[in-house]
């Protein structure tokens, strides 16, 4: 077997792991777009967001500790504790679930039935808000999040392909770990949707709000709901990347890295998320390896695009969307 | 009270088909067109031309070019950074390579050539709509920058990768570079705005924009009662890369004078110019003009409040202004969900009714 | 025509008022994508000159006025910062930015203020009969690729002759910086340079580290920032890359870059053109006159960092040119034409910097009109994970004048021809 060959599937299996990766971002996307048809810019931001109160929780920081001193000239930072990722995580979800039921309350209760174009736009208010209140909270400064999840090389793999091709295949630890949560992730979430009460009256509102209301389904409760799933998702996917970068501004530009896999997977299809994110996640990577050496490098970010684009161009709704029926 | 119809009658139908009907808002246009060409450069000095107007006024062409993709005919562009960078970088490759033409010349060229390019990201749009055609353009954004920073012509093999706007003048004016008079780019700018803004008027209300609007309604309907889509599409996105190429010209030529693609020309600008539209009002002229200050404009002010007036720490200002505008924002739109345009036409209706509302 | 002008200069001179301080903008940036880059040079460049408020009463018996500006690392918010700081008599700007420092290059010159970028910025601005208000010593980024080079010489007994080294950079003008130096050196040297560009924001970087752990070359050099560094470290660790034979540029290397990687980060080395760590007596003075009398700029946590102390250093060197301003004009309270004199005057001893507390704290240097980059030495600093500490394990040393020379002067020639400047000196 070629060298050319054996680099490539190495390529290729680390493309599948980041393309898990990126489909965890847009699992997000999916989820309040299918529920309330809202495109939800803030994603990324409450990613961002997410991580940031579990590592402020985690380290027992002080929130507003920066605008507390500043008014009160006092100098608290810390509580002095530290408590385990476990209790970090719940806490974490509740944070998010408190902020579900506010952005229902104070935002979209009041913009039932508009254009999906002005409920797209108060996310975007929403974004700026977060982004501002996140930093005044915890602070601007990197954070290191360490949950205990394991990072670097699996040996395993690496011994295993040695000796099947005279080359070590390089895995990340962390990437094993992401697809495995990813897979539980999606499982539950199948499972929820399709065995629970509450999952079937959220599929219920996603096919028709007015028909789930007359049956007595409560449009609020649910849309809180799943904006904290959303939130819980933007969280699992904040611990993913913050773990290998630290908590910082940039973890909410993984966003830009979802958006083509939600273009190519279809924005209500769970399933079209996974599917997307790996096509999209081998895809770039592939291209990077075999093309760009020879046009300079760094096409990742525009080739997920263009890679969209050409599955468009043949199915305009997407992998899994639903197909578009128009009528005059 | 004053602001009224009544009295004010219309004898030929050139009169009632004017882009101002009522005789009061047509004096306050003069008096707000008076005050931009006649007063303001008197007044003004390098902090609020570099700092405010040229920025305004500029990002008001780009808003206007986009509103008319997005507000008139319906597409969504998340490529305006791109499509900027591409005018921006045409004007640099004309003022470095032809010296001896005029300025004016050279962003009208690079609009032309911005207009050629966006067109070519646009032919999908005939396939792909609504949300996903955003994927089409967001290829182009992403494509162009790499493009600009990787291709050392673009940036005439300079070792910095940076392109940097040499001197140029207008009727012996100096107008690009850090010897220009603050008075003379505002003006150039403002003209500029003033006749694109007046075109585009015209346009979107004779047959082209309504023919767009026709497509942005219902494309399947516009289509059978003979509305060519690809005309109108590709038309729509003509204009629009005019429009955003003439600003990313001015960007760099005048604005700025050096700039570095993937910094000023990234995703966000696209956002941010997405945004003024929205929040100003999509299908609206003035809805662009109104976008565009509120997202220039609001964060210095709020700035020079915070710093400036209270005296906070630096960075909880600059915190506090991204709550403040996420904020409003949301409010505003609770209040009035279709932009500030519609607040001021509300407001407007409101007005000529006043005081006797019934 | 004429009268216009004169309007709007009248209106400049009324907004600014006549104080006898010196007035010092910090274009900062505390929030945005860089934030954590930012905060600790913001925090050391002021409270350095609160420190000489506090203990000397200011420079020469002027206080100092130190006015911040948050720019967020984007070039729109800092023109909004230079046009609002620049009428209340700004003595030198530090953008603090690739695209603010490029755009202040012209606008600087014409209305004569000068602006330092400190190992940033545009490199041929070292060339003072082109750029007679840049200044950029004491070292720049080609000094920094010349001085990289010059340390795996040294640590190679002088030949890199077949060795492969790998250049990871940050896509962007910055990044690109210190291509042609170091592609005119392989030529010379006879090592084998490959190319990794990472796009903004650098947070995936599978592919490159992929190609790296191929290739298996010997040394990697990095010009990174932002997140792409945490992320660049953690991948060098995942792929089990030695630390020691990774460098990063000094823009690489601060605490915040290399602690999310924990122990694994431990012995990755960063260029440095000024002392790390805070075992100088000035140290004692920062925290007696300004962190405990709560006058810290910050949190006060950041004392000591690696970029804390580049922001003291900037301050320090702005200080200095300050007082030999003073010195030459005779002036206490000096103008921003009198301070470009005074930077251009600038010579830093090892004796001065010991009488400021700072001994060894950089290179000694002198500035000229020809010369406004310094002598460009360049040191290198490891990061010993376990006690959390940057150290300085090279002497500040010369770099390869020669290359860099001739590649200063093509580059700022050619910036000549363009705008039709000039020359300066002569």
């Amino acid at each position: 077997m070629s060298d050319t060959f054996i680099f490539g599937m190495e390529v290729f299996l680390n493309g599948l792991m980041a393309g898990v990766l990126y489909a965890l971002v847009a699992l997000g996307f999916v989820l309040i777009y299918k529920a309330s048809g809202i495109f939800n810019y803030a994603q990324g931001v409450m990613a961002l967001f997410a991580a940031m109160t579990l590592v402020g929780i985690m380290e027992g920081r002080v929130p507003f500790s920066h605008l507390i001193n500043a008014i009160f000239g006092t100098h608290i930072h810390h509580f002095g504790w530290h408590l385990p990722a476990v209790f970090g995580i719940l806490f974490t979800v509740a944070v998010m679930a408190g902020f579900a039921w506010c952005v229902q309350k104070f935002i979209f209760r009041h913009l039932v039935g508009q254009e999906p174009i002005i409920l797209f736009m108060a996310t975007i208010g929403l974004a700026y808000f977060l982004e501002g209140f996140g930093d005044l909270m915890w602070g601007s400064d990197i954070k290191k999040l360490d949950v205990g999840l394991p990072q670097g090389i699996n040996l395993l793999i690496d011994e295993t392909t040695f000796g099947w091709f005279g080359y070590g295949f390089f895995i990340d630890n962390l990437d094993l770990v992401a697809t495995v949560i990813a897979a539980l992730l999606v499982i539950s979430l199948i499972i929820f949707a399709q065995y629970t009460k509450q999952g079937r009256a959220m599929r219920a509102v996603a096919d028709d709000h007015q028909a789930a209301l007359s049956v007595g389904i409560s449009l609020n409760f649910i849309w809180v709901m799943v904006w904290t799933l959303a939130g819980f998702v933007a969280l699992v996917a904040g611990i993913m990347w913050g773990t290998k970068s630290g908590v910082q501004f940039s973890l909410s530009l993984i966003a830009l890295k979802a958006l083509p896999v939600l273009m190519l997977g279809g924005f209500t299809s769970i399933p079209g998320a996974i599917v997307g994110g790996l096509i999209i996640g081998v895809g770039e990577k592939m291209f990077e390896f075999l093309v760009g050496p020879l046009v300079g490098g760094a096409t990742e970010n525009w080739f997920a695009y263009v890679l969209a684009l050409l599955f468009l161009v043949f199915r305009p709704q997407g992998l899994f969307g639903e197909k578009i029926i128009e009528r005059v | 009270m004053f602001y009224r119809e009544a009295g004010d009658f219309k004898t030929t139908y050139k009169d009632d088909n004017q882009t101002f009907p009522i005789k009061f808002d047509r004096y306050r246009y003069y008096a707000v067109m008076f005050a931009a060409f006649a007063v303001i450069p008197f007044l003004i000095n390098d902090y609020w031309v570099n700092a405010i107007f040229l920025p305004f006024l500029i990002y008001a062409i780009a808003a206007i070019g986009l509103n008319i993709l997005v507000g008139y005919c319906g597409q969504v562009s998340l490529g305006t950074g791109g499509f900027m960078a591409v005018g921006a970088y045409a004007c640099y490759k004309l003022m470095t390579g032809f010296p001896e033409i005029n300025l004016f010349f050279h962003i009208i060229i690079s609009g032309g050539i911005t207009a050629f390019v966006c067109v070519l990201f646009g032919l999908p749009s005939l396939r792909i709509k609504g949300f996903y055609l955003a994927v089409a353009t967001l290829a182009a954004q992403f494509f162009l920058v790499w493009l600009f920073n990787r291709v050392p012509w673009f940036y005439n093999y300079s070792a910095s990768g940076q392109i940097n706007s040499p001197e140029r003048s207008l009727f012996d004016i100096t107008i690009t570079g850090p010897n220009a008079d603050a008075w003379a780019k505002y003006l150039f700018c403002l003209v500029f705005l003033t006749v694109l803004a007046l075109i585009a008027r015209n346009l979107t209300r004779g047959t082209i924009g309504r023919t767009w609007m026709a497509i942005r309604d219902m494309d399947i309907a516009a289509e059978i009662i003979g509305v060519n889509p690809l005309k109108a599409k590709i038309s729509a996105f003509a204009v629009s890369g005019f429009f955003v190429g003439v600003s990313g010209a001015l960007f760099f030529s005048v604005y700025l004078g050096a700039v570095e693609v993937g910094e000023v020309f990234g995703i966000n600008k696209s956002f941010l110019v997405l945004f003024m539209i929205i929040i100003g009002g999509l299908g609206s002229i003035f809805g662009s003009f109104a976008g565009a200050a509120f997202l220039v404009l609001l964060p210095v002010l709020l700035k020079n409040v915070l710093v400036g007036g209270l005296g906070w720490p630096t960075d909880l200002a600059a915190h506090l202004e991204f709550l403040i505008i996420g904020a409003l924002i949301v409010i505003f739109l609770i209040a009035e969900p279709h932009g500030l345009a519609q607040l001021w036409r509300v407001a407007k209706e409101k007005l000529r009714l006043w005081p006797f509302p019934h | 025509m004429k009268k216009l002008a004169t309007l709007a200069v009248g209106a400049v001179m009324a907004a600014s008022p006549v104080l006898a301080d010196l007035v010092i903008p910090s274009l900062s940036y505390r929030t945005g994508p860089y934030a954590a880059g930012g905060i600790p040079f913001a925090d050391g460049y002021e409270d350095y000159f609160t420190l000489l408020n506090e203990r000397d009463g200011g420079i020469g018996g002027v206080p100092v006025r130190v006015i911040e500006c948050e720019t967020g690392y984007n070039t729109e918010k800092g023109v909004e910062c230079y046009e609002s700081t620049k009428g209340e008599g700004a003595l030198v700007y530090q953008p603090l930015s690739t695209g603010i420092t490029y755009q202040l290059i012209p606008k600087t010159t014409a209305d004569d203020i000068p602006m330092h970028t400190m190992g940033y910025g545009r490199t041929s601005a070292a060339n003072g009969d082109v750029f007679s208000h840049t200044f950029n010593y004491p070292g720049n980024y080609w000094n920094g690729a010349s001085g990289a080079i010059n340390y795996l010489l040294a640590e190679n007994g002088g030949d890199l002759s077949g060795k492969k080294i790998a250049l990871v950079y940050h896509n962007s003008a910055y990044g690109k910086e210190p291509i042609r130096t170091l592609e005119e050196l392989s030529s010379k040297h006879g090592y084998e340079l490959s190319l990794l560009p990472v796009d903004h924001p650098g947070q995936e970087q599978k592919s490159q580290w992929l190609q790296i752990r191929r290739d298996r070359p010997d040394f990697v050099l990095m010009w990174g920032w932002g997140v792409m560094n945490q992320v660049a470290i953690q991948e060098a660790a995942n792929i089990r890359f030695p630390m020691e034979n990774f460098i990063g540029i000094w823009w690489s290397g601060a605490e915040h870059d290399v602690l999310p990687a924990g122990d694994k980060s431990n012995g990755y080395k960063a260029l440095a053109f000024h002392n790390v760590g805070r075992d100088f007596p000035v140290f004692d003075d920062i925290n007696k006159y300004v962190v405990d009398a709560g006058k810290a700029a910050g949190a006060g946590d950041q004392v000591g960092n690696v970029l804390y102390n580049r922001g003291l250093y900037a301050a320090m060197l702005a200080a200095e040119a300050i007082k030999t301003a003073q010195g030459i004009h005779g002036v206490a309270d000096i103008t921003p034409g009198m301070m470009r004199d005074g930077m251009e005057a600038l010579s830093i001893t090892e004796e001065k910097m010991a009488s400021l507390g700072m001994p060894n704290f950089g290179p000694s240097f002198d500035v000229s009109c020809e010369n406004h980059g310094g002598e460009g030495l360049v040191g290198v600093a490891q990061w010993d994970a376990g006690s959390k500490t940057w150290s300085l394990i090279s002497d500040f040393a010369a770099t390869d004048g020669e290359v860099i020379g001739a590649l200063v002067e093509a580059d700022s020639s050619a910036y000549a021809a363009e705008n039709n400047i000039a020359s300066n000196c002569s």
